[in-house]
């Protein structure tokens, strides 16, 4: 852990001696990192090496794992409630019902949150370029459109952390731009991020790296 | 953040409109059970006296394998599209948020058979002095069988190929309350009180009410793991 930090504040979520394996295969072993209020951290590594499952372990959705994970220095495994209200979270499945409309959709995600007006909706869909979309069924959108629908969830709901997996996947160059602005709105906001990506993020702000790969080697040699 | 009941409210209101939204769905559980129904006259005899014998038990088995043949939607979608992994990281109770998904499913397939069941009685000649307590027989069941079919969906909904699984896993548990349910309707055509069968049913509704809600949130929980 970095302690080493002067002007560090106690991190949002630190995760000590992580140790998950699938079918036989270990994809991390004592793997610690900490994510601080206001930056982002990007989770690297190749197809295959445990990104995925390491977002779904830090969102509670899988627990074949072992290892500490901490809340606000508190162990999550007590602090569901507090850490749910807390975060955002948005996988491959982005959570899109593809008979609803953007609008119907955004209001129903949204409400398990907070309290959510159909102008607030309308606003982050039209930051998102889905003008003229709010209302057509789902699946009568492209997966980039689809994506920017589940997107516009983090627009409206207050949540201090983004946990985001793989977001850049089908998005256009602009939609990769607003993305990273807003990530970067986010954290200049106090905001944290969590994300796995293969692209270059270019944020203005707190980007830290965290390459699942270069852990395997290490171990290894 | 909203209340607990406001998030029940939002995701029942949400089902409602994707079942609404998804006619031939809707239809689907209504129009078997009416087939299956109106068949019997027909494969065995139309002769009254013959048919108001089977005919209590002929619409329960309807109504449940009607209510088994719907139940798929309930969390099947949600799961492939990503929105059960929201409703799980939802602050609020997986408890409330099932028990809303299970009412929609309920009010959907369940409510349905429930209103159509005087018209397939009628058809069925059931005697006059039994519809009451088949509707309301019907009326505690069926939301039963929504509640304890919501745990079977909530552990297969991962499996890939399910096959017969999901009725292996529901129909031992639906069971009692088919044999409840036919019990007290038969009693009545006989003209004994029913009091104590409904009350019995009452009682399977409300067990079935505070425990399948958890029972499913955790296998929605073992679902998606």
């Amino acid at each position: 852990m970095s302690a080493a930090n002067s002007q560090q504040i106690d991190p949002l979520l630190s995760a000590t001696s992580l140790y998950c394996e699938r079918d036989d295969r270990i994809l991390f072993d004592n793997l610690d990192f900490t994510l601080n209020a206001g930056e982002v951290l990007q989770v690297g590594g190749s197809n295959g090496s445990g990104k995925t499952t390491l977002l779904r372990i830090v969102c509670g959705f899988n627990d074949a794992f072992e290892g500490k994970l901490y809340w606000r220095l508190k162990p999550l495994e007590h602090q569901w409630e507090d850490f749910y209200a807390s975060v955002i979270y948005m996988g491959h499945r982005v959570g899109i019902n593809k008979i609803l409309s953007p609008m119907e959709n955004l209001r129903w995600a949204c409400s398990l949150r907070s309290q959510v007006t159909d102008t607030a909706i309308q606003n982050a869909l039209s930051t998102l370029g889905l003008n003229g979309y709010e209302d057509s069924p789902c699946h009568t959108l492209s997966a980039g459109q689809q994506q920017r629908v589940s997107l516009a969830r983090l627009l409206i709901s207050p949540a201090d952390l983004w946990i985001l997996d793989e977001p850049f996947t089908t998005l256009d160059v602009h939609g990769v731009a607003d993305l990273e602005l807003m990530l970067a709105n986010h954290i200049n906001r106090g905001g944290t991020v969590l994300v796995t990506t293969h692209h270059r993020l270019q944020v203005d702000g707190n980007l830290r790296h965290l390459n699942l790969d270069n852990l395997q080697t290490k171990r290894q040699s | 953040m909203t209340t607990g009941l406001q998030a029940f409210v939002s995701t029942l209101k949400r089902d409602l409109l994707v079942a609404f939204k998804r006619r031939n769905d809707l239809l689907n559980p209504i129009m078997f059970f009416f087939i299956v129904v109106t068949l019997f006259p027909l494969g065995i005899t139309p002769e009254r006296e013959a048919l108001s014998v089977i005919a209590v038990g002929v619409l329960w088995v309807s109504a449940l394998l009607a209510s088994l043949l719907s139940l798929d939607n309930l969390y099947r979608s949600d799961y492939e599209d990503g929105s059960l992994e929201l409703l799980v990281l939802s602050p609020h109770t997986l408890y409330f948020l099932t028990l809303a998904k299970i009412c929609s499913h309920w009010i959907v397939s369940g409510l349905p058979l429930v209103m159509l069941s005087p018209i397939l009685g009628y058809m069925l000649a059931l005697p006059a002095s039994a519809y009451w307590t088949m509707v309301i027989t019907l009326f505690l069941g069926t939301p039963i069988l929504s509640l304890l079919g919501s745990i079977g969906v909530a552990l297969t909904v991962s499996l890939g190929s399910r096959g017969l699984i999901l009725a292996m896993i529901i129909l031992p548990m639906s069971v009692p309350v088919l044999i409840a349910g036919t019990i007290a309707v038969n009693q009545a055509v006989e003209g004994n009180p029913v009091g104590g069968y409904i009350a019995l049913m009452g009682a399977m509704l409300a067990v079935a009410l505070s425990l399948a809600p958890l029972a499913s949130a955790a296998a929605l929980r073992i679902s998606i793991n």
